[in-house]
Order: structure tokens, then sequence, then C-alpha cells
């Protein structure tokens, strides 16, 4: 039997069919067509799936689809306005921070969580708080420097 | 072949009722249970979703004890400061576990229920003398957190009984925990041994209690009372902390498996021991955490 889930995505109302045991990613890809969210491992391991639930940062291939009924759900797909790129985004680009982009969404959603809570992080503090999303092209190093270079403009700070 | 279900009760009576069918499985974080199921190592047929029922998704710090729910995720509670502060050795556990990502899911009931002998929550809710508030059809019961798991993925739990929350004193003041353990590599990843120390001193800054409670040596999560004694009576001297290593050393039962032969974790649970002690001492000296 498929249930029927009404929940709010990007802060949108969604519904959706889904059966019981289908999993978050799974819905958001297959019955909303959000597919910006990968899959990797499906096994909560790499976070290429990373979504912001009620506030908090969860793979959504560890949330059974129905658990998200009346909850707020965010995903890349909400992080640009329209055409413009959210700071997160243009850095991405501006420091080659990927290449096969598979982990890239799980990244910034991630990343922006991060900044949302500490405007400020330190490398420590951004290498421990990403060290649930797993790249396999670049080295992180870009991906860290993407990311502190964000967070100083989200600051106001000049280079 | 019946249907899987998935069903949210909104209070403990219908989550009771609903465990009580076959095939019942608590929901919590989903971080072990979603996995075994995707890897068929677990097979559901109804998916009781706990996190609609308010006490056990409610962490409350009241004047005598901390409320903390089963089902609260690992990031409620490393960001509270004030549990930070009271439980210092807990939150070490609770921030020890998975990556950000899982934080946001993973809860300490989930953790304890999941019974594996190397969940970090265990020594360090052992430490603090934590107790398990289990509701079932007849009834609610408390169990110390030591004698909760009684192996391997096995627990004191009925089928339609459910771990609602924890229970823990507020410390005493000049009291403070701690809590170590050893893996290979810096983070996430699964104990060798996990070491937790509480100790309560004296207005002289002897040690009046100590709980030492060892994970990943034996079936199930074990307090070392030898170990506890060697603390009680000292100032948290070098011989008395090397005492109670050699006292935990002793009451590890460990088996030897891929992540350490069983004379390596005995070794590790001394050393552990003796630098969680360590840092429980100079926890209660610089003020204890009351």
């Amino acid at each position: 039997m498929k249930l029927h889930v009404a929940t709010t995505v990007n802060g949108e109302p969604a519904e959706f069919l889904c059966s019981p045991e289908q999993s978050l990613l799974d819905a958001l890809r297959e019955e909303l067509h959000l597919t910006g969210t990968k899959e990797g491992c499906a096994t909560g391991d790499c976070g290429a799936c990373s979504v912001v639930l009620d506030g908090r940062l969860v793979c959504a291939c560890l949330v059974l689809a129905p658990e998200v009924a009346g909850r707020r759900v965010e995903t890349i797909e909400g992080i640009a306005r329209g055409a413009e790129l959210h700071p997160l985004q243009r850095k991405f680009l501006e420091h080659a921070a990927l290449q096969c982009g598979i982990c890239t969404p799980g990244f910034i959603v991630a990343a922006k969580a991060l900044l949302e809570r500490n405007p400020d992080p330190s490398e420590e503090e951004a290498r421990y708080w990403l060290a649930g999303n797993l790249c396999r092209c670049t080295g992180y190093d870009k991906i860290i420097r993407a990311v502190l270079d964000t967070a100083s403009e989200l600051r106001g700070e000049t280079r | 072949m019946e249907e899987i279900r998935y069903e949210a009760p909104g209070s403990l009576a219908q989550a009771i009722e609903l465990l009580a069918g076959s095939g019942a499985r608590v929901l919590a974080g989903g971080t072990d249970l979603l996995v075994q199921l995707r890897s068929g190592r677990s097979a559901p047929r109804v998916f009781v979703d706990v996190k609609r029922i308010p006490e056990i998704v409610r962490l409350e710090l009241g004047p005598s004890e901390l409320w903390l729910g089963a089902a609260v995720p690992a990031a409620a509670i490393v960001e509270s400061r004030e549990v930070a502060r009271l439980w210092p050795g807990l939150v070490e556990a609770v921030d020890l576990i998975g990556s950000t990502q899982i934080q946001g899911r993973a809860s300490v009931g989930g953790n304890l229920c999941n019974a594996s002998p190397a969940a970090d929550t265990g020594p360090a809710l052992c430490a603090v003398g934590a107790r398990c508030v289990i509701a079932g059809p007849r009834g609610e019961r408390t169990v110390p957190v030591e004698q909760f798991t009684t192996g391997p993925g096995a627990t004191v739990l009925d089928p339609a009984e459910l771990l609602v929350g924890f229970r823990i004193a507020r410390p005493g003041p000049r009291s403070a925990d701690a809590y170590l353990r050893f893996i290979p590599r810096t983070e996430m990843d699964i104990a060798v041994v996990g070491a937790g120390v509480a100790v309560a001193l004296d207005a002289s800054g002897r040690c009046a209690s100590a709980r030492v409670a060892l994970g990943a040596v034996a079936p199930t999560v074990i307090l070392a009372p030898e170990a506890a004694a060697a603390l009680v009576g000292s100032r948290g001297e070098d011989a008395a902390l090397a005492a109670a290593g050699e006292a935990a050393s002793r009451a590890a039962r460990p088996i030897s498996d891929k992540r350490g032969t069983a004379d390596y974790r005995r070794r590790i649970s001394g050393v552990l021991v003796r630098r969680a002690a360590a840092a429980a001492f100079e926890r209660a000296r610089a003020g204890g955490t009351a």
C-alpha cells in the first residue's frame, strides 16, 4: 500500500506517494523528481544524500520517506536563489572544488548547515564537520578552501 | 506476503500495542535499523517510528536529574551546553558517534538497544549511573544501565517493551566524568576499547566514590568495581591511577578480532582507565561539574 505524505520541501508544500520502507532519498528523486540529492553508498557513510530535516543535517538514505510527514526538508535545490548561485556554490566553482560532482550537493548542503551554526569555523572545525562527506576526486583541500573562503565572504571580510 | 507498514504513534500506549504485533521494530534514528534493512540483515514488518512520542524525544534538565529521551538525536545532546558542563564524559562519548549527519539522527537509546558490545554510550552511561526507563504492557520499570544489555544484540527488553529514556542524577559537588576510546584512526570508527570513569571528591580532594566502566572488552559493557575501589580514598595520585588501570586490565574479558587481540585490549583497557580517571579527577578538582 502506498502512503500519502504531505511535507514541506525547500519552503514549499509538497506531497508524494511512497511505500512504507522507501527512503527519503528515493522519494525525493523518484517521486518529487528532485534529483540534485545523490545516492552514493546508501548506508549513511558518504554524505552524498545530505539534506536538512527540521534543521538537522541528515543522510536522506537513512530516513524513511513517511517520516517527513509534517516536517521541513531542505535540499540542494533550495540553495540557489533562482539563477543566482549561493556563495558556497560560486566558491566551489571558483576554487574548482569538484570534479565528477556526485559529492558536491551533499558537501554544499552540509557546508551551509555548518556556516549557519558557525560563521567563522577554523579549518579543523570545517574538516570535522564535513568528515561525513566523502569525495574521491579532489582530495578535500579545494573543498575546505572554498568553504572557508565562503565563510569569510559571508562575514563581509575582503581578501 | 504481509505488507510492510510504517506507524508513527503519538503515545507510549499506542507504541506498546504496535510492538506487541509480530515483526515490529522500533525506529528511532534509523542509523542501525535502516542499514540492517537494506543489507537484508533485518526484515521488519512494522516500523514503529517513536519520534512522535513526546517523552522519547525530550531532553530536560530538572533540579535533581536529567531526563534524556531515548530517541533524542546526538546532535541535540552535544549542542546542550548545560549537559556538556554537567556530564562532559557522557557528551564526549555521544560526540564520538559517527559523522555530523549520523549525529543528526542517531540516539543514545538506539545505540544502547542496538546492543553492540563496542557501543560508545554504554560505558559513559554506566559511569554516571544512568537508569533506563522501560515501558511495556505491564507498566513501567527501571533498570540500571549496566544490566540493560545481556549480550551482543540482546537486551532485557521484552518484545512489546520499549526504552523510553534515561534518568541521570545531577552530579554532586566536586564530581566529574570522562570517556575515552581507542580507535586506529581519528574518528568514525568502532571502539577497540572504551572506558568511562566518574569520580566524586570530598571537600579535602579525596575520592569518595568512583565508577569505572569498560566497553568492547566483554559481550556487554562491564563495570570494573576493583578499578573504582583503587581510586576511592586517593587524590588521583599516579600510584592510584596505575592501580585502577591494572584492575581494569584484569576486569576486561575481551576476544581477539580484526580490531585487536585480547592481550592488546586488556592492555589498552588499563591505559584508557588510567587516563580517563586522570581526566575525571582533573575536572572534579577544577570545581567539578555541579
